[in-house]
């Protein structure tokens, strides 16, 4: 494999701009993505048909091929930076929701008796006692779908919306194969989303203080 | 659970609770699973509701505070229907303690003991000055305990904060499920022993459901007996013993009832013997004298060496002591079995035969020994007749 770092030399603006994008594509849509789908979670986890219908619906979603649903959002919305956020956070419900909704449900049942028998409403309960419980499980879908939504984001060049799939496609695949702008791409976005994850990581376990608690005792 | 510390801002808020004619269904067609239960628990006494399980006993706890709403009947709580207040507000102020405790797991146990002030509205500075009382009420150090998390203490531990949590709010009434269920024997023994001491402290109305009769003869003022639904008979324990409705609490209370007799008297109503106490440290020839003199007489040509404090270390046969200038400072634990004053007989027979012993040291709420007593002592109880330490006394 012959790299030339010549070229990376004369385009580092060009990847550092690229990956700013993508962060912002990433960033942008993770953070709709949570603001979507843990409200969402906590309308439907007391309900067996409400979870059931927003698993089904968010399911297909995630079975979209992404080139597809890209495409098919170009033709509601028109290219750019938002309709690339917006395929990236239906892409991203499915794990969320899915998550939220284990983590909602697995507070213990003696847990939520003494909650509510001491007095704690619905929304204390909810706020106090399922929610901080719930966000093990919210973190760790955070974090998949972070990873994960890296790697997607590379499609949405083809929307205009720029970021790292600019490096991998239309400096890369599009000049015959020009190989060092495609590793230029693929490198800068898997230590991207593991430095993501490193710092998710982080968050839960300052979140969590908890967890170490039991860990050690 | 044993300190009780006089300069405590716990009151002594009790109240009566009146239970009429209550009943719940499970569904409109079903049959009732509460029906018609008529009951008055007076103010700061323990009434425990026992029955076989499905016998709707927990259900008739859940009704006291809402958790399931009667379909008949009403609940009254110093005169007041339980349905004037606000299901929440209504459990903010009775204590509720659950079989598996049901701590927070995710916050400290400070924060767990707070979450009743909290609800209440209390100051940061009240509430901290409160949750470091109770922590010290049920016998946890509050420096110790106050910043650990749930998973970090043992079931017995766990129980104590149920305990300290369900008080934080100073409630008149205190609703118990089984409390003391989920741990080991010896450690419910304590629980239940501490439980009894903390009561007499702070004497709630408590209401607690059990399905083990020799618990409830040990904790009840008054025992409650259901079965499908429906009370049985209510009474104090003695007079549940002495004449049983019908055949299913006589069952219930078993073929032996004669030693279950035992559990009506606990360890602080009958006369012991003075233990033969010598303090570690001490000169040899003072004891020397003293068991010369009488003042001290020997069990079986031992005697009991304490600490400082009073506290029983372990038995010292009398002979170890010749050609000694001091008491040796043994280490404790060989002075068992220690038998708690709020213990009863029949636990005490229990706990002296199981050790191998003839004699078991009772000891105070602070541990010190406080007296003796033998297997024999308590067999002569149970036939009705005075105790060696009456008899020698008389």
């Amino acid at each position: 494999m012959d790299i030339r770092w010549s070229w990376i030399e004369s385009h580092h603006d060009d990847i550092w701009e690229n990956t700013v994008q993508h962060l912002q594509l990433v960033g942008a849509s993770l953070v709709l993505s949570v603001l979507v789908a843990i409200p969402l979670a906590v309308l439907v986890y007391r309900s067996r048909t409400a979870s059931g219908i927003t698993a089904a619906v968010s399911g297909a979603l995630y079975t979209v091929p992404s080139l597809a649903m890209f495409a098919f959002l170009l033709t509601i919305f028109d290219i750019g930076f938002w309709p690339a956020v917006t395929a990236l956070v239906l892409y991203s419900l499915l794990i969320l929701i899915r998550n939220a909704v284990v983590g909602l449900r697995s507070v213990p049942a003696p847990v939520r008796d003494a909650a509510r028998g001491m007095g704690l409403t619905r929304t204390q309960t909810l706020l106090r006692v399922e929610l901080p419980l719930a966000l093990p499980s919210i973190m760790t879908g955070i974090r998949i779908t972070a990873v994960s939504t890296v790697g997607i984001a590379t499609i949405a060049v083809f929307i205009g919306a720029g970021g790292l799939g600019e490096l991998i496609y239309n400096d890369g695949i599009q000049r015959g194969l020009f190989l060092t702008p495609i590793l230029v791409g693929a490198v800068v976005a898997t230590v991207m989303a593991i430095l993501i994850d490193v710092a998710l990581l982080v968050a839960e376990r300052l979140l969590t203080p908890w967890q170490r608690a039991r860990s050690r005792g | 659970m044993t300190r009780v510390s006089a300069h405590e801002t716990t009151g002594t808020r009790a109240a009566v609770l009146e239970l009429q004619g209550l009943g719940t269904r499970y569904s409109s067609s079903g049959p009732a699973a509460v029906a018609d239960l008529t009951l008055t628990v007076p103010a700061g006494q323990v009434c425990v509701l026992i029955g076989p399980s499905g016998c709707g006993k927990t259900t008739a706890l859940r009704m006291i505070n809402r958790l399931i709403e009667p379909t008949e009947g009403r609940v009254l709580i110093d005169g007041h229907d339980v349905r004037e207040t606000e299901p929440a507000r209504l459990r903010r102020e009775i204590g509720y303690v659950i079989q598996q405790v049901g701590l927070l797991p995710h916050l400290t146990i400070a924060a767990n003991v707070a979450t009743v002030p909290r609800l209440l509205g209390w100051d940061r500075d009240r509430t901290a000055m409160r949750v470091r009382e109770l922590l010290h009420l049920v016998g946890l150090d509050p420096d110790e305990y106050s910043g650990r998390y749930p998973a970090q203490l043992s079931g017995g531990q766990q129980q104590r904060v149920g305990l300290a949590r369900a008080l934080a709010g100073d409630p008149p009434l205190m609703l118990m499920d089984e409390p003391f269920s989920a741990v080991d024997p010896i450690t419910r023994l304590r629980l239940q022993n501490d439980f009894l001491r903390l009561h007499r402290a702070v004497p709630k109305t408590v209401v607690m459901v059990s399905h083990d009769i020799d618990e409830a003869v040990r904790m009840a003022d008054r025992i409650a007996v259901m079965r499908e639904g429906r009370l049985v008979q209510y009474a104090a324990p003695a007079e549940l013993l002495a004449r049983p409705a019908d055949d299913f609490v006589s069952n219930l209370l078993g073929a032996d009832r004669a030693l279950k007799g035992l559990a009506l008297t606990r360890l602080e109503e009958i006369d012991t013997a003075p233990v033969p106490a010598v303090r570690a440290g001490e000169a040899a020839d003072g004891v020397r004298r003293r068991l010369a003199d009488g003042d001290v007489v020997a069990l079986d040509h031992r005697v009991l060496v304490v600490d400082a404090a009073d506290r029983p270390l372990a038995w010292l046969p009398v002979r170890a002591l010749d050609g000694q200038l001091a008491v040796p400072s043994p280490r404790g634990g060989g002075a068992e079995p220690l038998l708690d004053t709020l213990m009863t007989l029949r636990d005490a027979l229990s706990a002296i035969l199981g050790a191998g012993s003839s004699h078991g040291v009772v000891i105070d709420g602070d541990g010190r020994a406080a007296g003796l007593v033998s297997a024999e002592d308590i067999a002569r109880h149970a036939r009705g007749e005075a105790t060696a330490a009456d008899a020698g006394r008389g």
